[in-house]
């Protein structure tokens, strides 16, 4: 686990936000609100949680450090390293296999030059093959922080690269 | 043209909204339940409604809410299984998204039956856009008076909220996702006790999945006994089915239990037939854990009789010529599909998915995995095929949560129906490395239709 330099603090909507989820079970079982105060917290804190992101977490939550680790660890969705600004979590579970997903993991691997797992040098792409995302019906898919792109072609991949390179 | 009750009006503009929903019906069963009938009134409609799990198991959900524990002083819960992640699956997705409202709707009449006063919709992570929709349908709920305090003026109070997982399979097994939804790592509980008795907060809980507690809704709006009236046998109502892999429409439908399966994957109104004008080569018919069948034994069981998409007809032959309804995951493979890739492929799936817990399932997905690998690329053995098959009956029942059976009876499947298509990998390997379609791409056997 790395430490980040950024000051770590939820924005003013965020701690708004997380104080409303808190306080959606019952006295004393605010813990349930972890994983989605984590995800606010992945989004807000570049991509990923940071061992100080965690901490804080903790701190905000009043929990123990390590039940913040433990679950990080456990959950796919969470990043205990940096990642790329975007990430493209690909489907590549049978359904979408049989549809090119791995044509598809190819392609993207050649564009952005790295392998899954990585992130491209200028630190805007990450890309990597997870498990069935439940849009078995429209595949090959990918999934993109909040948003699903289905039905996708190398050529679509190719755009929404070039779309997301102009944003910044 | 069969009947459809649950997604009949996704069609209708705004139908996600509270206002158009309202008035194309929405929330009747709310008024009906809240101020005619007593809870007990309504557990007995569901019982007589024969309505089955539709999660996976296929368990009679009014017998599941009659065993519901209700200890003096003690809050119930009903959590709704919204994690959706068996490969096949993406039916809940559908419904959520499209109807929202639907669901909000089943989870008032549902929680007013179970007696519970807090319920909670456990959404998989990555259907973050999906949690929004609903969260903005229990807003509006809320606004107009069918949640909080003293709904409809009955005395009845019910908050309802909705969290998320993380990226993980096995959250979508109940005592995992109670973990989950307890804030930890979702590893599951052993049973007895069951959620019934000890769920979550060690509470009495009922888990259901989405589309249950939809059907809840045309269960109490027309009664029980109408609604048993659809289907056939033991499979009564209608059932979202996701399909998908080589078809001409890939899609979610809603199907009156108990159309023949040859209706389903080859006419307009459903899949319509194969892509590409190619043929069957196999189906799983209930999602990635239920056995895959050989394409002679999708349309007709092994007695020769029409096979139905029933819980019954579907399980018909057992595990030697059949297969499962499971989740309503159909997945279809056409001739050029190779059955030690996808096997190769689902076992990396569950290896990934293992919460590591049992032995059995930890080490032995992991073992499958690597087994699979080298025969689908050319430096498998022939004594390989009998180690996977001990591999898998090894873990098969020896778990503290089905994962570890979802894991082997798709290979224990592959194995059984395509034996030869295994021995063919594994002679030859060069072959195998290039070409990855099997027996079929090298037409060294014809499939016969
Ligand atoms: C590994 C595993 C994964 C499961 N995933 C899901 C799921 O994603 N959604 C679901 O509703 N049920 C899932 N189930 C079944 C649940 O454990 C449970 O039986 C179901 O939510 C009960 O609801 P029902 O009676 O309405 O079907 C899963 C079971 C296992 C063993
Ligand atoms: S297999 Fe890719 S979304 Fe289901």
């Amino acid at each position: 686990m790395t430490t980040t330099d950024q000051k770590i603090e939820f924005s003013p909507e965020n701690m708004q936000l997380v104080k409303r989820l808190m306080g959606e079970y019952p006295e004393g079982k605010h813990k349930s609100a972890l994983l989605r105060i984590l995800h606010i917290a992945q989004k807000q804190f570049d991509g990923w949680l940071s061992a100080d992101t965690m901490n804080y977490v903790a701190e905000v939550m009043n929990l123990k450090p390590i039940e913040v680790y433990e679950v990080a660890t456990f959950y796919s969705m969470y990043f205990t390293k940096p990642v790329g600004k975007y990430v493209f979590d690909v489907c590549h579970t049978g359904p979408c296999m049989i549809e090119g997903a791995e044509k598809l993991c190819n392609h993207i691997e050649n564009r952005l030059g790295v392998k899954q797992g990585e992130t491209t040098p200028d630190g805007l792409f990450s890309w990597r093959g997870v498990e069935c995302l439940g849009a078995c019906g429209y595949a090959p898919m990918l999934q993109l922080g909040d948003s699903f792109r289905e039905h996708l072609t190398p050529e679509i991949v190719d755009q929404l690269i070039a779309e997301l390179k102009n944003k910044v | 043209m069969g009947r459809k009750l649950l997604i009949d009006k996704v069609n209708v503009p705004d139908i996600e909204t509270y206002e158009v929903y309202r008035k194309e019906g929405g929330y009747r069963s709310v008024e009906k339940a809240l101020k005619t009938m007593t809870p007990e009134e309504v557990v007995e409609e569901v019982k007589k409604s024969g309505l089955r799990g539709r999660g996976g198991a296929g368990f009679p959900t009014g017998m599941k809410w009659s065993f519901l524990a209700k200890p003096e002083g003690i809050p119930r819960y009903l959590v709704c299984n919204a994690d959706e992640s068996e490969p096949g699956t993406f039916k809940d997705r559908y419904l959520m998204e499209k109807i929202p409202h639907y669901l909000v709707e089943g989870m008032i009449t549902s929680s007013y039956a179970l007696g519970a006063n807090t319920s909670y919709i456990y959404i998989r992570g990555e259907y973050m856009w999906v949690l929004h929709i609903l969260e903005k349908a229990i807003a509006e709920a809320y606004a107009n008076g069918w949640l909080g305090k003293n709904i409809l003026g009955t005395g009845y109070n019910l908050d309802l909220y909705v969290t998320c997982g993380a990226g993980a399979y096995i959250c979508g097994e109940e005592t995992a996702l109670l973990e989950s939804l307890e804030g930890k790592r979702g590893n599951p509980r052993m049973k007895p006790p069951f959620p019934a008795v000890k769920g979550l907060w060690q509470s009495p809980t009922v888990v259901n999945n989405v589309e249950t507690i939809a059907a809840v809704v045309p269960i109490i709006n027309d009664g029980g006994d109408e609604y048993a009236k659809i289907g056939i046998g033991k499979s009564t109502g209608t059932k979202l089915i996701s399909a998908c892999g080589n078809i001409n429409k890939p899609g979610v439908y809603e199907i009156e239990l108990g159309i023949p399966v040859e209706e389903f994957l080859y006419s307009d109104e459903y899949c319509g037939g194969i892509k590409n004008g190619k043929k069957l080569k196999a189906c799983i018919p209930g999602g990635s854990s239920v056995p895959i069948i050989p394409h002679f034994l999708v349309c007709k069981t092994a007695k020769g009789e029409d096979r139905l998409m029933s819980y019954e007809s579907l399980a018909d032959g057992g595990f030697a010529t059949g297969s499962m309804l499971g989740s309503g995951g159909f997945i279809v493979y056409d001739e050029d599909q190779c059955v030690v890739r996808n096997t190769w492929n689902l076992a990396r799936f569950y290896r990934h998915e293992s919460c590591g817990q049992c032995s059995p399932c930890r080490e032995g997905t992991g073992w499958m995995e690597k087994v699979l690998y080298h025969i689908e690329n050319g430096t498998g053995k022939m004594d390989d095929i009998d180690l996977l098959w001990d591999i898998q009956r090894r873990i098969e029942g020896n778990t503290i949560c089905p994962l570890g059976d979802a894991a082997a009876w798709p290979v224990a499947a592959a194995i059984r129906h395509f034996r030869e298509e295994f021995e063919w990998h594994i002679k030859n390997p060069q072959l195998a490395q290039t070409k990855n379609y099997g027996l079929v791409a090298e037409k060294v056997f014809e499939i016969a239709q």
